[in-house]
């Protein structure tokens, strides 16, 4: 049983992956859709480190997001056009923002730091919408011009570099992430999220782990920024907005925090109920997306993650009372 | 006194405003004290022992530990080196397992805490010391359940496990026996007479049972001051002591 259980799980791995490479041959139309949402899944589960794993309660991620993606856009068009030194720069800048920010603001926790992260993106924003020159405004970051990556594989409108792109990306983050949470220091970090006092007792330096975590969170965010930049040759300046802070909280909540996976799920629901509800009425998919949420928290512990284990629970119980 | 005193503290002094919470206060522990540090409520020993662990930065007066300074060391730095405390409300991780509670912290200790690469077998080792901490106290058997679900007497010899694989020098019992029901106190006595002989122990205690039990010497704290040090014994029949317990009007 143990045994089944645990190839059961080897397979469930691979699920995910499948899936994305699947899609690929499957719908060669709704590429830069797939895109989409892998970019979602790497911000959702950038966002799981720090809320999830960490505990630590933000809703700024938009601001590394932001930053990921307007970095990368101007990389290409002031400094190069190569798509792969402009992510790193757009990674390196967006890691740097965490650190100095969470810096000054992982002392405090619970709502203080939630105020103080609405408080970092909204200038942010101010700033990119202010600084036209630099960033375009509302009217958007435009002419980005990207080289092939590595010179062999070019952008094009039908997505398809883009997409492998992000799945390799996607792929190289969720190893690292997995690698964290399993982690000696990922255990340090749930034990944080649970019991600040417990930890700072056994002599662990609390406040270096979090910021550690929140500038690798960071980066990873950024990461997602720099891919949506390059894939859509364009940034707009809703990457920093409240909302796009406030669309990944979802996504991971619906998905279920603190198993990586979350996101992926989380992410994906989101965005294909947002697509399907959308084309029936525009205004409808809110109301589906905030009825499953409100759904999913009320039932679901562990999100949508959890539904496949409580629908076996609720067979088991039938079953039992059937049996009596 | 030969020996180097594990903790030597002078002069130590704090106030909240007008409010005098630690005044001059003197104590020094050899290796393998056990002193308890008694007195009424509002004595000032959960500042005692907040001064002690860093938590608080005193106004006045030195702390040294084995001959170091601890002045502007931060709580996790007093750990590391060799002061530990338990608390007097267990804090615990309660979604991990009692082995797992004492593995991260020897994983802490051991410094592996910040691997994210080759740490399977170091992990390994942290978790097989954590069973042996955990036999220490005998709650072997409880090891791989989850802390949620443990009685407070175990979770109480798990704070004590804790502490104790950190490898302090001075420990910190913070009212060990509070809120254990009277049945399972005998356990926990029988857990404090297996401490290691090395380690010197100040015991915070309501519970005059404990009190008497296990130190060989109190510490009387009233109103910010050691009022005495000396035997149980003597301690127990200094007027002055009975006086604060139980008003003058008893005697």
């Amino acid at each position: 049983m143990r045994h089944a259980r645990f190839s059961l799980a080897a397979i469930g791995h691979l699920v995910p992956w499948a899936i994305a490479i699947v899609y690929f041959y499957a719908a060669p139309d709704y590429l830069s859709f797939g895109t989409q949402v892998m970019i979602w899944v790497l911000f959702a589960m950038s966002l799981d480190l720090a809320l999830g794993y960490a505990g630590i309660l933000t809703l700024g991620h938009a601001g590394f997001f932001g930053l990921g993606a307007y970095a990368a856009g101007l990389f290409a068009i002031h400094v190069s056009p190569d798509p792969i030194l402009g992510h790193l720069a757009a990674v390196g800048v967006a890691a740097l923002f965490g650190a100095i920010t969470g810096a000054m603001i992982l002392h405090t926790s619970g709502v203080t730091f939630l105020m103080l992260t609405l408080a970092i993106v909204s200038v942010l924003s101010e700033y990119a919408n202010q600084a036209r020159n630099l960033t375009g405004g509302d009217d958007g970051l435009q002419g980005i011009r990207l080289d092939p990556i590595f010179g062999l594989f070019q952008f094009n409108i039908f997505g398809k570099t883009a997409y492998v792109y992000a799945l390799i990306v996607l792929f190289g983050w969720f190893l690292f992430a997995w690698r964290i949470v399993h982690s000696p220091f990922g255990r340090s970090l749930d034990g944080i999220r649970q019991n600040p006092r417990r930890m700072r007792a056994i002599g662990t330096p609390v406040w270096w782990r979090l910021l550690a975590i929140y500038t690798i969170s960071a980066a990873m965010a950024g990461s997602a920024g720099a891919l949506s930049a390059h894939a859509t040759r364009f940034v707009g300046l809703s990457v920093l907005s409240l909302l796009t802070s406030g669309i990944v909280t979802v996504a991971l909540i619906l998905g279920g925090t603190r198993r990586l996976y979350g996101a992926f799920l989380g992410a994906t629901i989101y965005f294909v109920v947002q697509d399907y509800s959308a084309k029936i009425s525009p205004f409808f998919w809110e109301f589906v997306v905030g009825g499953m949420l409100i759904a999913t928290v009320l039932l679901l512990e562990g999100g949508l993650l959890d539904l496949g284990p409580a629908v076996l629970r609720l067979c088991d119980r039938w079953r039992a009372r059937q049996g009596k | 006194m030969t020996a180097t005193p594990v903790l030597s503290v002078r002069g130590l002094s704090k106030n909240f405003g007008a409010l005098v919470v630690a005044q001059a206060i003197d104590l020094d522990l050899a290796p393998g004290a056990r002193v308890a540090l008694i007195g009424p409520n509002g004595a000032g020993k959960t500042t005692f022992v907040n001064l002690l662990t860093g938590f608080l930065e005193p106004d006045d007066g030195t702390i040294a530990l084995a001959g170091e300074n601890l002045a502007g060391l931060r709580p996790e730095a007093r750990v590391k080196r060799g002061l530990v405390r338990t608390h007097q409300i267990s804090e615990l991780l309660l979604d991990n397992t009692a082995r797992d509670n004492v593995a991260i912290a020897i994983a802490e200790r051991e410094g592996f805490a910040w691997r994210l690469l080759r740490f399977g077998k170091e992990w390994r080792r942290c978790r097989d010391e954590a069973q042996e901490r955990l036999e220490e106290m005998e709650i072997g058997g409880i090891a791989d359940r989850s802390v949620a679900r443990l009685p407070y007497g175990e979770q109480r010899l798990l704070e004590i496990a804790i502490a104790l694989s950190l490898r302090p020098r001075l420990l910190l019992l913070d009212e060990p026996a509070a809120g254990v029901p009277s049945h399972e106190t005998e356990v926990i006595h029988q857990a404090l007479g297996r401490m290691p002989a090395s380690i010197a122990i100040l015991i915070i205690e309501h519970d005059m049972d404990v009190v008497f039990r296990f130190a060989l010497e109190i510490v009387v704290l009233v109103q910010g001051r050691v009022l005495t040090r000396g035997a149980p014994a003597a301690v127990s029949a200094d007027p002055r002591v009975r006086a604060v317990y139980l008003g003058t009007a008893a005697l």
